[in-house]
């Protein structure tokens, strides 16, 4: 009997919690804005010294089928949420604005579809800062599906991006971003490729069928964790790629990542430097420093779970950077669980084994040079190339809880008076000097005619007037924002010489 | 005997240059502009330094500055120079008597008219000599790591001892210049005004290096149309620009992965695979660094005012922007001579771009076009060679008495 009852009061329960939840989150009702996780009260809202990504204190914007993203891209300021419902939308997103959220919404198993056609080059692009991307499924294009260039404090996150080109999720130069439980799959080099960033966690991402899983490469403070990477030629790399303006790649936890059965066969493109890639390539890390693997399951991978390796090694053809080191230096190789790996390696690796007269299977190979480097337990595994590990002395990397930083990358706080001054030699004094007629008349004489009244300054310049016959006509500075007119005018006021 | 030969031309030299400056100019006296030219403020110690409104993108705990995208702070820049020392490298730039026979000045090849650079494949240097390689552009040389096509030369003032002291350029020598410029009165009354605290009256080298660093230093192009869009006014650029734009930093043409703003290079060096038009191949930076792996590899250039600078390449090679941007979809290595392996770059690829993308991508380019910093050229120099201004192209020559 009591059993009924409680029975019974779980059903009623259950019902007006599917009755509530239908009322709170069914078709119709407000959406919940993106949350702007693992940011500190610095960015929450209403703290507008520096806002995170997700972060939404303005309009939305609901787009459906037949509308265009980009127009509300374009109408949409700083704080605004750009919301993307169901169907197939044929475009390139490009953001060049800060603190813009783009989310798609996925109703009943319906995603909102990005699809190039193989016609479009990238599915996003975006150089502001406080970015968010979400629930976009993206396809057939190009080029990139999400690509950042210098955006900070970003966030790319439940993204699932199919056979869309050369990078899946591409954020460049950024600082402070998360890339989480996004699905990539069919990317003809990396997945998920961290370029040139600093401060990054990359968490809880499926990656499979691609060359490169992911892919750590010149960025410094990254954390790779829960991802599983499976299936590729390479699941989980870390890189420093010689000659670009970055010149170290360090300080990269790879762990509790489940890396297995990378064994596709490398459809890179020509000269690319994941063309490189021995298919079965579980870990590779390439001339990277500072790089913690740990607590990782690295099984099934048919040439070799953990490979470590100097340029030379690697066989990559680009040509030499003197600046960039290119050796693997103070490497840590913490306990992981490895099995099954390097059943069928490549000739190189091959004739390495024969060398050392190892037996079958190989989890870890390490070649060329490289200092500092140590490992625990590596008894327990078949390796190649341990000889000169030391014991480690760190045991796990617990009291790494992220990567990301505490709050959001600062913006420059620019003074009024020091934007002023900034637009005032960085553009007027191309045609106005103080006291002598360059183009336009000496700012001393624009000082007398409008003596206190900057916004007497501000409407010319907005909407100039040719009122000297002697002068050529101003073109107009309505470029610069409303606020930088006003600064400028004022600074116009106060010049001396 | 040959030393003679040169003593005496030194000498014949020399006295004509004295007769330009007392025969003609004799009562001039200049006084070096005291204001900083555009694009630099003059702080209380009487040093002009660079003002830019990418200076709002600095941030301390930011991404690293001077490569990434539309709002990303510049590199560091060389400023701190005083009006005068600015000024009179404008003198020094535009005067060939720095030359060993008083025919070719800076701006020869450099000229102000053609983006700084002289529209040549490769440029002539003295008694005509075919030189090997294109003169670049001197914009944005501020931010520059690295100087020459083959990224020989870290500083400005270690730069231009290159073309100074070639025998194919200008064809000088350190003793020659010293003399000529210290037989010159009008020279020694600018460098006393542009050196103060001097307490000799001898013009040393450095100071004619410090001189023109600092005004080719001065040469900022930073307020064309593209950056109004980068900070923010996006009705800067037309539909059709903004798509070049899109296409520009695409991972399909990878234009921005090279050319990457805000300067539009990366101060890199690059194996893209050029032919070279006489079929003697250029090495490149593989002799700069000792490193045959860089065979082949230049500088990359900025595309800033890039329109004004045909034709392209190190070598001269493309007349048109079109058909510079074509080399790159058309196959990887597909100039390279089958007796060169070259390590190309990686992301020279294969990205089928179709001939209106082309177009898109030119027209982004011109959007980069930026001259209103340009500077006046001088309408006298102090070593009373006369500055021929009415003719078009290289407006220079040697007023024989």
């Amino acid at each position: 009997m009591k059993i009924v009852v409680r029975i019974f009061v779980l059903l009623i329960t259950l019902a007006g919690g599917i009755y509530l939840g239908k009322v709170f989150f069914g078709r119709g009702s407000t959406i919940p804005a993106p949350v702007p996780t693992y940011f500190n009260a610095a960015g929450a809202a209403g703290d507008s010294s520096a806002i995170g990504a997700g972060v939404v204190t303005g309009q939305t914007y609901n787009i459906k089928p037949g509308q265009s993203i980009q127009d509300a891209v374009g109408k949409a300021k700083p704080g605004d949420l750009i919301r993307i419902f169901p169907g197939v939308y044929h475009e390139t997103i490009y953001i060049d604005k800060d603190n813009i959220s783009i989310q798609g919404v996925i109703e009943e198993g319906e995603w909102p579809v990005l699809d190039g056609e193989k016609k479009l080059n990238d599915a996003v692009l975006y150089s502001g800062n406080g970015v968010l991307v979400e629930n976009l499924k993206i396809m057939n294009y190009k080029g990139n599906g999400i690509m950042g260039q210098a955006g900070n404090n970003y966030i790319i996150r439940n993204n699932w991006i199919v056979g869309s080109g050369v990078y899946g999720i591409f954020p460049q130069f950024g600082k402070n971003g998360l890339v989480e439980r996004n699905i990539l799959t069919g990317i003809e080099d990396a997945a998920i490729y961290i370029g040139m960033c600093d401060n990054i966690d990359v968490r809880f991402n499926e990656v499979y069928g691609n060359v490169a899983g992911i892919e750590i490469e010149n960025s410094r403070h990254a954390l790779v964790e829960y991802n599983y990477a499976h299936d590729n030629t390479g699941g989980i790399l870390a890189f420093l790629t010689p000659g670009l303006p970055i010149k170290t790649c360090a300080d990269v936890i790879i762990r509790n990542n489940f890396v297995y059965h990378n064994n596709t066969k490398n459809f890179g493109a020509v000269g690319s430097t994941v063309s490189h890639i021995p298919k079965g390539t579980g870990v590779l890390v390439m001339a990277a420093d500072d790089v913690t693997i740990e607590n990782n399951i690295i099984t099934g991978n048919s040439n070799s779970g953990i490979t470590i390796t100097d340029y030379a090694f690697a066989g990559i053809n680009h040509a030499n950077d003197p600046e960039s080191e290119p050796n693997p230096d103070r490497l840590t190789l913490l306990d992981n669980f490895m099995d099954n790996n390097g059943t069928d390696p490549i000739d190189e690796v091959k004739a390495l084994k024969k060398a050392t007269f190892s037996k079958p299977g190989l989890d870890i190979i390490a070649a060329g040079g490289g200092t500092g480097n140590c490992i625990i337990n590596p008894d327990r595994y078949i390796t190649i190339g341990l000889n000169k590990y030391a014991n480690c002395s760190a045991h796990d990397t617990h009291l790494v809880k992220s990567y990301m930083l505490d709050k959001p990358v600062l913006p420059r706080n620019t003074t009024s008076i020091e934007k002023g001054k900034m637009t005032y030699y960085g553009v007027c004094s191309g045609c106005h000097a103080y006291n002598t007629r360059l183009i336009g008349p000496p700012v001393s004489v624009i000082q007398a005619m409008y003596k206190g009244n900057a916004k007497g300054i501000v409407d010319f310049i907005t909407k100039p007037v040719h009122k000297r016959d002697d002068y050529p006509e101003m073109p107009p500075q309505n470029y610069l924002s409303e606020e930088t007119r006003q600064a400028v005018a004022e600074y116009i006021l106060t010049v001396q010489k | 005997m040959k030393k003679f030969i040169f003593i005496a031309f030194i000498l014949v030299l020399t006295a004509g240059g004295w007769r330009y400056y007392t025969g003609e100019t004799k009562t001039k006296v200049v006084t070096l502009c005291n204001t900083c030219p555009p694009g630099f403020e003059r702080t209380d110690d009487n040093r002009c330094r660079f003002r830019s409104l990418y200076q709002m993108y600095e941030t301390k705990d930011g991404n690293n500055p001077g490569v990434g995208g539309l709002k990303t702070a510049l590199p560091a820049v060389r400023d701190g120079f005083t009006p005068q020392q600015i000024d009179l490298g404008r003198y020094l730039f535009f005067d060939p008597a720095l030359s060993a026979d008083g025919t070719i000045s800076c701006a020869s090849c450099h000229q102000p008219d053609k983006g700084f650079s002289d529209g040549l494949p490769t440029s002539v240097g003295i008694k005509h000599t075919s030189l090997k390689r294109a003169a670049p552009s001197l914009w944005n040389v501020a931010f520059n790591k690295r100087f020459f096509w083959d990224a020989r030369a870290s500083t400005l003032e270690e730069q231009m001892t290159g073309p100074l002291y070639s025998p194919e350029e200008m064809g000088t020598t350190p003793e020659q210049l010293h003399n000529t410029l210290n037989n010159l009165p009008a020279y020694r009354d600018l460098f006393r005004q542009a050196f103060p605290q001097k307490n000799n009256d001898r013009i040393e080298l450095s100071e004619v290096y410090t001189c023109i660093a600092a005004f080719e230093a001065t040469l900022i192009s930073l307020n064309s149309r593209y950056d109004q869009y980068a900070h923010g006014y996006a009705e800067a650029l037309t539909k059709n620009e903004i798509e070049g734009l899109n296409i520009f930093r695409s991972f399909v043409a990878r234009c921005t992965e090279c050319h990457t703003p805000p300067l539009f290079t990366n101060q890199q060096v690059a194996v893209i695979g050029l032919a070279e038009p006489d079929h003697t191949f250029d090495v490149g930076a593989a002799k700069t660094f000792h490193d045959p792996t860089l065979k082949g590899a230049f500088k990359v250039p900025s595309l800033r005012n890039a329109a004004l600078t045909a034709p392209y390449t190190h070598s001269g090679r493309f007349e048109k922007l079109e058909d510079m941007i074509a080399f790159y979809t058309k196959g990887r290595g597909h100039e390279v001579p089958p007796t060169e392996k070259l390590r190309i770059h990686w992301h020279i690829w294969e990205p089928h771009l179709r001939h209106d993308e082309i177009d898109r991508l030119a027209d982004f380019i011109h959007t980069l076009t930026d001259e209103s910093f340009k500077p006046q050229t001088p309408e006298w120099l102090p070593s009373g060679i006369k500055m021929e201004t009415k003719q078009p192209g290289n407006s220079l020559s040697l007023n024989q008495p």
